[in-house]
């Protein structure tokens, strides 16, 4: 049997040329520059960084502007594109301690040293159409007042110093890298948090939610959530020193939650970690609860078979790019496939009506 | 570890955390210079630690673009974020600049202008963060 294998060329070529042209929309309209989405558009570009894996402000407005929008295939493209960059090295690890917040929320004490800095925030908005924002103009200054230098510590250090919470010590082992070698089960925690920082938002807060409707319940608070810019330290190798070269905008959560205990250790609370490349807080709270769902043998914890406590549901299942290739692949060309599973279907129909016949023949 | 090391370290983060077109507007002229490594695009892998404190683990990767210079008898390095290949080359230039006699003049025309320029940055970012900033009050209750 034959199968036309070519002869697509012309369609998909046809096919690209119209995509651009509704990419462009109207010509009427404005054309769209990159740093008007980058600057305007920042929460995209933020999510486009972080599911991409690549901080790069410039590309990811650049592939949602290729995208037409679509973040899932601006995630696709910038994740294509890092394939192609030799890899320098790895930075310092950052220290979001020494962070400059443009926002800070603790939802467990009021009053803390560093205080509670709403920074540029939806919440407390009436989620109203703003019809204002149909005509251009210009935008009002945002009020300023001098501000505090001193430091802005993380919240889970108070309770640290208590020992009311569970430790992080230090520790200075080098991380599995998922870009290096493929992902193997079990995974250690900061295998998880490399998969789960690149997780697709819209999974990972679903898993996070359900949580806290009971499927592996983790009674979570928001000790601290944070947002702002951290220094990047990466050591040249032809100086023999580290230098700060760059600062990146990042949000992490950490969540406070319900302790455990033993007969030698008296009760502490534990935690959850997210963080997020960008403003980024829905994610980074839910990666924070999905965090502390998964770490439920380490804490001595009951397997309830929820899916948020299941590590290779979780990890196999939450990355973006992996989910969107398998799944739109079933669109394309299964010709051959297809024509064998319809032979059989066919072979056997005609087995199935031929024992009908005899038996109604035998009757 | 030599005497000049942290003060190189402070002006290579100048360098590179400078926004490019700045930089170009402060530097426009560079003085010939031999390329050791031309400008490449390349990425890191940025690392963070698990609640903060703890265990290191790979966040993501950030574009970067190196380069090295040499000018005279002084070589230069820069690594600067993003894919700008003229920031790289302008930087290193300038850190090899900064290792000769020149580096008085450099400081005063080129990196006192950045440093002013990022704490102005800093600061009046700093100082909308702090408009927003909670001020709670508590309202006496009962008798005492």
């Amino acid at each position: 049997m034959y199968v036309a294998v070519k002869g697509g060329e012309r369609a998909i070529d046809a096919a690209h040329a119209w995509l651009a042209q509704e990419r462009r929309g109207d010509p009427a309209i404005p054309d769209l520059t990159v740093p008007q989405i980058r600057e305007q558009m920042a929460l995209a570009v933020n999510r486009v960084m972080a599911e991409g894996s690549l901080y790069d402000p410039d590309l990811a407005a650049l592939a949602i502007k290729q995208a037409r929008g679509d973040l899932i295939e601006a995630v696709f493209l910038i994740r294509a594109y890092r394939t192609t960059l030799p890899r320098f090295g790895s930075s310092q690890p950052m220290d979001t301690a020494a962070m400059a917040v443009d926002r800070r929320v603790s939802a467990t004490f009021k009053d803390l040293p560093g205080g509670q800095v709403l920074g540029p925030t939806f919440d407390y908005t009436h989620r109203l159409l703003d019809f204002a924002l149909l005509a251009e103009g210009e935008v009002p200054a945002a009020p300023t007042v001098p501000a505090d230098p001193a430091p802005v510590p993380h919240v889970t250090g108070l309770l640290d110093r208590d020992g009311l919470i569970q430790p992080e010590p230090p520790c200075d082992a080098a991380p599995a890298d998922l870009t290096r070698t493929p992902l193997e089960l079990p995974a250690d925690r900061a295998l998880r948090l490399q998969v789960l920082a690149r997780a697709d938002e819209g999974f990972t807060l679903s898993l996070a939610y359900s949580t806290q409707r009971g499927y592996g319940r983790t009674h979570a608070f928001v000790g601290e959530l944070r947002i702002g810019r951290v220094p990047v330290s990466v050591e040249l190798p032809e100086l023999g020193f580290a230098v700060e070269i760059a600062e990146v905008d990042l949000t992490e959560c950490e969540t406070v939650n319900q302790f455990t205990g033993s007969k030698t250790q008296p009760p502490q609370f534990t935690r959850g970690y997210g963080l997020v490349m960008g403003q980024s807080e829905r994610k980074a709270i839910s990666m924070s609860l999905v965090d502390r769902a998964l770490r439920w043998q380490e804490l001595g914890e009951d397997f309830t078979g929820a899916p948020a406590q299941d590590q290779e549901f979780v990890l196999s299942h939450c990355d973006t790019v992996q989910a969107t290739g398998f799944l739109e692949h079933i669109k394309l060309p299964h010709y051959v496939d297809f024509q064998s599973e319809l032979e059989l279907v066919r072979r056997l129909r005609a087995e199935a009506m031929a024992a009908t016949a005899m038996q109604e023949a035998a009757e | 570890m030599s005497e000049t090391t942290p003060l190189r370290r402070d002006w290579m983060s100048l360098l590179a955390k400078a926004p490019p077109a700045q930089l170009a507007e402060l530097a426009p002229d560079l003085p010939p210079h031999d390329l050791l490594r031309a400008p490449e695009i390349g990425a890191i892998m940025l690392e963070g630690r698990i609640g903060g404190t703890g265990g290191r683990f790979n966040l993501g990767e950030m574009t970067v673009t190196r380069c090295s210079v040499q000018v005279g008898g002084a070589v230069g390095h820069a690594c600067v974020q993003g894919r700008d290949k003229d920031h790289a080359r302008r930087a290193a230039v300038l850190d090899a600049l900064m290792q000769g006699e020149g580096a008085a003049r450099i400081r005063d025309a080129i990196l006192m202008p950045l440093q002013a320029e990022a704490a102005a940055r800093a600061t009046a970012r700093a100082e909308k963060a702090a408009a927003t900033r909670v001020e709670f009050f508590t309202l006496m209750r009962g008798e005492d």
